[in-house]
């Protein structure tokens, strides 16, 4: 497993490479032309997606541990930065959900590089634009093969840079300006709960590492792991540990946009649609996800009943995001908040796990969440980038973002056509593709958690399969927008562009029968995954339903009943248009808050006050001397005057 | 003759070089030979003192050389150094290195400003280089007087005034830090100014009487902590920063701040123990203030040069707040962050400057647009932004996490609290940092003279890619150093714990 190091190495080269050349220092003019930046990049993402192909072929194949379980493999760990008694390590860990993370990642990447080489064409800054793809590539599969929670936090912060970068690749729009700071601030917000969440842990567990997932074959010459060492005092102040995993979990909120950090998610579709689909769809967006499912040996162990908060943050999100979605009229913005309501399913999935009985803490039944979160997060991510990278032809096709200015696209575009519907049929649950068998286990465990939870999960799965299919309709059906058409037409992308698309809404139609138990699961053996004929038919036929009902509503050139729903509510249209005014609330707080109330005060405050005490010792100590200069006067009759009345006064203490 | 001292040696060649110049090009011959040759010999001293510490693990300080300067006062003219002292040699080559280049094109009275920027930088590698009180004191001085002149004569803005109000708070620090010296002398005895000789004789700084040593701590940490922007002593770094000429901010900023924290470390916590672990708690506010307050009100500032002074006062202030936490791993942070503050915050400068240079002002309100018209310099500014508010692999998030997980060593809701309060500034930090890179690097230029404007001139090219390499360089391969300043931190942190613990302070009401 070696070569599991130049997954990490070759995207950071490609991004030196690319990111040098870029700034021309040599002043000598354009020496690479677009093409080779492209190139490079993408070869270099092509060679990263094999080794990751055969990095899973090897793990998943090599032979089970006799309990059943896959070995954890660390083929590099040292010591980067010694801190005190512990230390800040540097390596990779391969086990079975960072093996899944890495084909995930790699897939995805790898498309996008292709798919940007048609979006992107002829764009300014296009080198720039495939050295940041570098760059999160690089930072995304150093976050998923971290070794200790210290070195995620420093893959998780190089992410949300290159995030940053790449939401602010426009950089002259004002827009793009103000969602790039957006989204690097409220992550950062998030992530100091994280950082504080980190020192906790490290501080009573004697250890960043994530040393605690079972048996570990370490390479030889690897820095040793210092185990995760909880005293039984720290155990038994019962809050220590728990308060540790809930500060990271908000820190995983914030990256995966829960309820109420998600605001940043929506703004971030300013960014380029490629970069969309890789960074806000399919990959960092779940990374909160995959903290939790890494810590989650510990969460069960150590804070079993606050996992219930991680559901109904999940809960809330779920719901919220999907009432959101129903009502925008921006395409992306649709599939953002439709990615924010599938992440919080994944959330969900994972509190919804209990501790097993007797001997076994974790065991594959009553945790099935943790696998069905995992398979969520693998199908959801095939058919939301395609779902983004389909939006992205769109956009392309009528260069604008709005449903208003669409209509009718089947005839034009029809692989985009197809593999979109097959992507909104993925996400609707619609038996045989791949978002169905993922969705049917988080609500078979949702049910097992609490009746309500599964409940509440299906009327969401139902509004999933609505909100998609009023995008599907509202883009490829209904009337001609013919004025803008007969401007321009609409035509189908180039291959570089099509090709993902087909490639991913192949994996999103076969993906759903690989048998995911067997490779990822709770315990790490086998699993199974039975089909719980109850809830699978109920979802499916409520997924149904919600497709019937959309097609009724949304299908037609006219669409009477929709416009009637909005006027028979029209306060809850416009409140859920607005996002039920959390942006604004955001606002206020930064704006008039902080920085009216607090910086603009203390910034007065050190002028005014401390700065002014100064120059008030410094007035003072002038204004004596200008007093006292009075007794200088360079006058001989003064200083006759002086010397007498100083003789006299000599005198008189003498005399009495 | 003992190497140490060729650092001294080489300003005052430099000088003398300087004197005898006819013209603009000898100068600048002058300039690039004497810093390359004290960078080389830097770079030589981390070698040499690696070796020599493998071989000589026990001894604190090596190279010592000891030359009796002034017998009756016990003053002697003492050399040695520790990890500490030549990762700060290192840095404040770096700096004058880079710094001449910053200021190739300044005019007019080139060669008198070199003059007294050659002076500055001879006390401040007189000062690292010393082990002895009174040496050290006279190097301090030595390095704050020019600023008056520098900031005075080739400044801009209201010059006069911030060269004034920079000079006069720093001679108040330089009193107290005279009674702070003298009376760590008296009180070890009055046989030595020898530093080690003071920590290492019989009863080791404890020697000192414990009620004596309450009235010395203060004096000393307030004395050196005015150079290193202890609240509510900070106004004068904002007014000097923004005046003074580029090259003289990153020398300020970027070395003799760091005077200021390594003083406190040196001299205040190390010979001053026992009030250490009573007082520091006063301090530890203090700083918590300045880390906070400093962020917070660089949110607001219009003026480029103000928002990374306020930045220098939080970023500083974290220095002497790890200090104050006196463990291990904390004060190794601390040092760690000088080194990485030192950096940034002159690439910072220097890039102000730059852009100053041709846009003739620095309010961020009138600024619009320059990634267009001088991306070299934006994208370097973005990259000292990045590094400014932490971002792995460059210098500025090993040592805050160093800090952060060294101050989470002390037991205790009050110390946990104040480390809580602390990491709240990774948050303002990306606040003012972002707000600035959108405002005056994103957007499309409004002011159509700027349009015509030039990017970097090879010479500051070179001097901005020469501290982005070494901010990078310190951010990717952290260990070398934070291992050869572990060894310099643990007689300090060994003598602080021998007279106690933070735990045992009477006067902390929050224990």
């Amino acid at each position: 497993m070696e070569h599991t190091i130049f997954i990490l190495l070759l995207p950071l080269f490609s991004f030196l490479l690319i990111g040098v050349i870029d700034m021309d220092i040599t002043k000598t003019g354009k020496v690479w032309s677009h093409k080779a930046a492209g190139l490079i990049g993408t070869s270099s993402l092509a060679v990263v997606t094999l080794l990751s192909y055969l990095t899973a072929y090897e793990y998943f194949t090599a032979e089970r541990l006799t309990d059943g379980t896959f070995a954890t493999i660390v083929p590099y760990n040292f010591t980067w930065l010694p801190l005190g008694t512990l230390h800040f390590d540097l390596g990779i860990l391969l086990d079975p959900i960072s093996v899944m993370m890495l084909v995930v990642i790699s897939t995805v990447s790898l498309m996008v590089h292709l798919y940007s080489f048609g979006y992107m064409n002829g764009e300014k800054g296009f080198q720039r634009y495939y050295a940041f793809l570098s760059l999160f590539t690089m930072s995304m599969l150093g976050l998923v093969l971290a070794t200790n929670i210290f070195q995620m936090y420093l893959f998780w912060e190089l992410v949300g840079v290159s995030s940053y970068l790449l939401i602010g690749f426009y950089y002259t729009s004002p827009a793009a300006i103000a969602a790039s700071k957006k989204a690097f601030i409220v992550t950062r917000f998030a992530d100091m709960f994280f950082l504080v969440g980190i020192l906790i842990f490290g501080y009573f567990a004697e250890s960043f590492s994530f040393s605690f997932s079972g048996t570990i074959q370490l390479a030889e010459g690897a820095a040793a792991f210092q185990t995760v060492n909880i005293s039984k005092e720290v155990a038994a102040a019962g809050f220590l540990i728990p308060t540790a995993l809930v500060l990271m979990f908000i820190g995983g909120a914030g990256k995966s946009a829960m309820f109420p950090l998600h605001i940043w998610l929506p703004d971030a579709m300013e960014g380029p649609t490629p970069v969309s689909a890789l960074i806000h769809a399919a990959t960092m967006v779940v990374a909160g996800v995959f903290q939790i499912a890494r810590m989650f040996p510990m969460w069960m162990e150590y804070a079993p009943d606050s996992l219930s908060i991680v559901v109904w943050v999940g809960a809330l999100t779920a719901f919220y995001a999907a009432a959101v979605a129903c009502v925008q009229t921006d395409i992306k913005r649709v599939l953002a908040f439709s990615t924010i309501s599938q992440i919080a399913f994944m959330m969900v999935a994972l509190g919804a796990c209990l501790p097993g009985h007797g001997d076994h803490l974790i065991d594959n039944h009553s945790s099935l969440g943790y696998m069905a979160s995992m398979f969520h997060l693998f199908t959801h991510a095939m058919f939301k980038a395609c779902l983004f990278l389909g939006a992205g032809c769109i956009i392309h096709a009528v260069h604008s973002n709005e449903m208003s200015d669409m209509g009718g696209l089947r005839k034009y575009m029809p692989i985009t056509h197809a593999t979109f519907l097959i992507s909104c049929l993925a996400i609707a649950g619609i038996p045989g593709l791949s978002g169905f068998f993922s969705k049917d286990e988080i609500i078979t465990a949702c049910f097992a958690y609490s009746p309500l939870l599964g409940w509440w999960m299906t009327v969401v799965a139902a509004m999933t399969a609505f909100y998609m299919f009023r995008l599907y309709y509202g883009i490829f059906w209904g009337k001609d927008n013919s004025e803008a058409y007969a401007h321009h037409t609409p035509h189908e992308a180039s291959w570089t562009m099509t090709v993902p698309l087909i490639v991913l809404s192949l994996i999103t139609i076969v993906g759903g029968w690989i048998p995911f138990g067997h490779l990822v699961s709770a315990t790490g053996q086998a699993y199974d995954i039975h089909l719980n004929t109850q809830v699978a038919v109920t979802s499916s036929v409520i997924a149904i339903v919600a497709i019937g009902l959309a097609t009724w509503i949304f299908a037609g050139k006219q669409q009477p009943i929709a416009q009637k729903m909005y006027a028979a509510a029209p306060r809850l249209h416009r409140w859920a248009y607005k996002r039920f005014y959390l942006d604004e609330v955001y606002q206020f707080v930064t704006h008039r808050i902080i920085f009216r109330r607090i910086s603009s005060p203390i910034a007065r405050f050190d002028r005014r006050v401390i700065d002014g005490f100064f120059d008030f010792l410094a007035w003072g100590t002038h204004r004596t001397a200008a007093l006292i200069r009075n007794f200088q006067s360079g006058n001989v009759q003064h200083y006759a005057f002086a010397f007498l009345l100083g003789a006299l006064l000599l005198l008189l203490l003498m005399i009495f | 003759m003992n190497f140490l001292s060729i650092f001294v040696l080489i300003p005052l060649l430099m000088l003398l070089g300087l004197w005898a110049a006819r013209n603009l090009n000898q100068v600048r011959g002058v300039m690039v030979t004497g810093s390359t040759a004290l960078l080389a010999l830097s770079v030589y001293l981390v070698f040499a003192f690696l070796d020599a510490r493998s071989l000589d693990p026990q001894s604190e300080m090596l190279f010592v050389k000891s030359i009796e300067w002034f017998p009756p006062l016990h003053i002697t003219y003492t050399v040695g150094v520790d990890g500490i002292s030549v990762a700060m040699l290192l840095l404040s080559a770096v700096i004058v290195f880079t710094g001449t280049f910053a200021s190739w094109q300044l005019r007019p009275l080139t060669k008198e400003y070199f003059l007294w920027f050659t002076l500055l930088s001879m006390g401040v590698f007189g000062f690292f280089i010393t082990i002895d009180m009174f040496a050290m004191f006279m190097f301090y001085e030595i390095a704050l007087i020019p600023m008056y002149l520098l900031i005075g004569v080739w400044g801009s803005g209201r010059k006069e005034y911030s060269a004034m109000k920079l000079t006069l708070m720093l001679m108040g620090g330089s009193a107290f830090l005279m009674c702070g010296i003298f009376g760590i002398f008296y009180g070890a005895g009055g046989q030595t100014m020898n530093i080690i000789d003071i920590a290492n004789q019989t009863g080791g700084a404890h020697a000192i009487d414990g009620n004596w040593q309450m009235l010395w701590f203060p004096m000393t940490f307030v004395g050196f902590g005015i150079l290193g922007a202890l609240f509510p002593f900070h106004t004068w770094s904002p007014d000097g920063h923004a005046s003074a000429p580029t090259a003289v901010s990153m020398l300020h900023a970027g070395v003799l701040m760091k005077l200021g924290g390594y003083g406190c470390f040196r001299i205040a916590m190390y010979l001053l123990p026992e009030a250490a672990n009573e007082l520091s708690w006063i301090f530890l506010i203090l700083t918590g203030i300045s880390v906070v307050y400093g962020a917070f009100s660089a949110c607001v500032q219009t003026d480029l040069k103000y928002i990374n002074a306020y930045s220098s006062v939080s970023h500083c202030g974290l220095v002497l707040f790890a200090i104050c936490m006196a463990t291990e791993t904390a004060s190794v942070g601390a040092i760690l962050q000088m080194l990485s503050h030192g950096l940034m915050t002159a690439l910072f400068f220097a890039l102000i400057g730059f852009i100053y240079g041709r846009t003739h002002t620095r309010d961020i309100r009138e600024l619009a647009g320059l990634m267009k018209i001088m991306p070299f310099l934006a994208v370097c500014y973005v990259i000292a932004g990045l590094a400014n508010l932490g971002l792995p692999g460059l210098s500025g998030f090993v040592a805050e996490m160093t800090i952060f997980v060294g101050s989470f060593e002390n037991p205790g809701t009050f110390y946990t609290a104040m480390t809580v309060i602390a990491c709240t500034s990774i948050v303002i930090t990306a606040v003012y940092i972002l707000r600035l890179v959108g405002k005056i690097l994103y957007g499309t230029p409004t002011n159509p003279h700027h349009l015509q404007l030039t990017d970097a001139t090879w010479d500051e090219r070179f001097s901005v890619i020469c501290l982005i390499l070494a901010v990078a360089g310190l951010g990717l391969a952290p260990f070398w150093v934070s291992d050869m300043i572990q060894t310099g931190v643990h007689p300090v942190i060994e003598q602080l714990q021998a007279a106690g613990s933070l735990f045992d302070s009477h006067s902390n009401p929050f224990l």
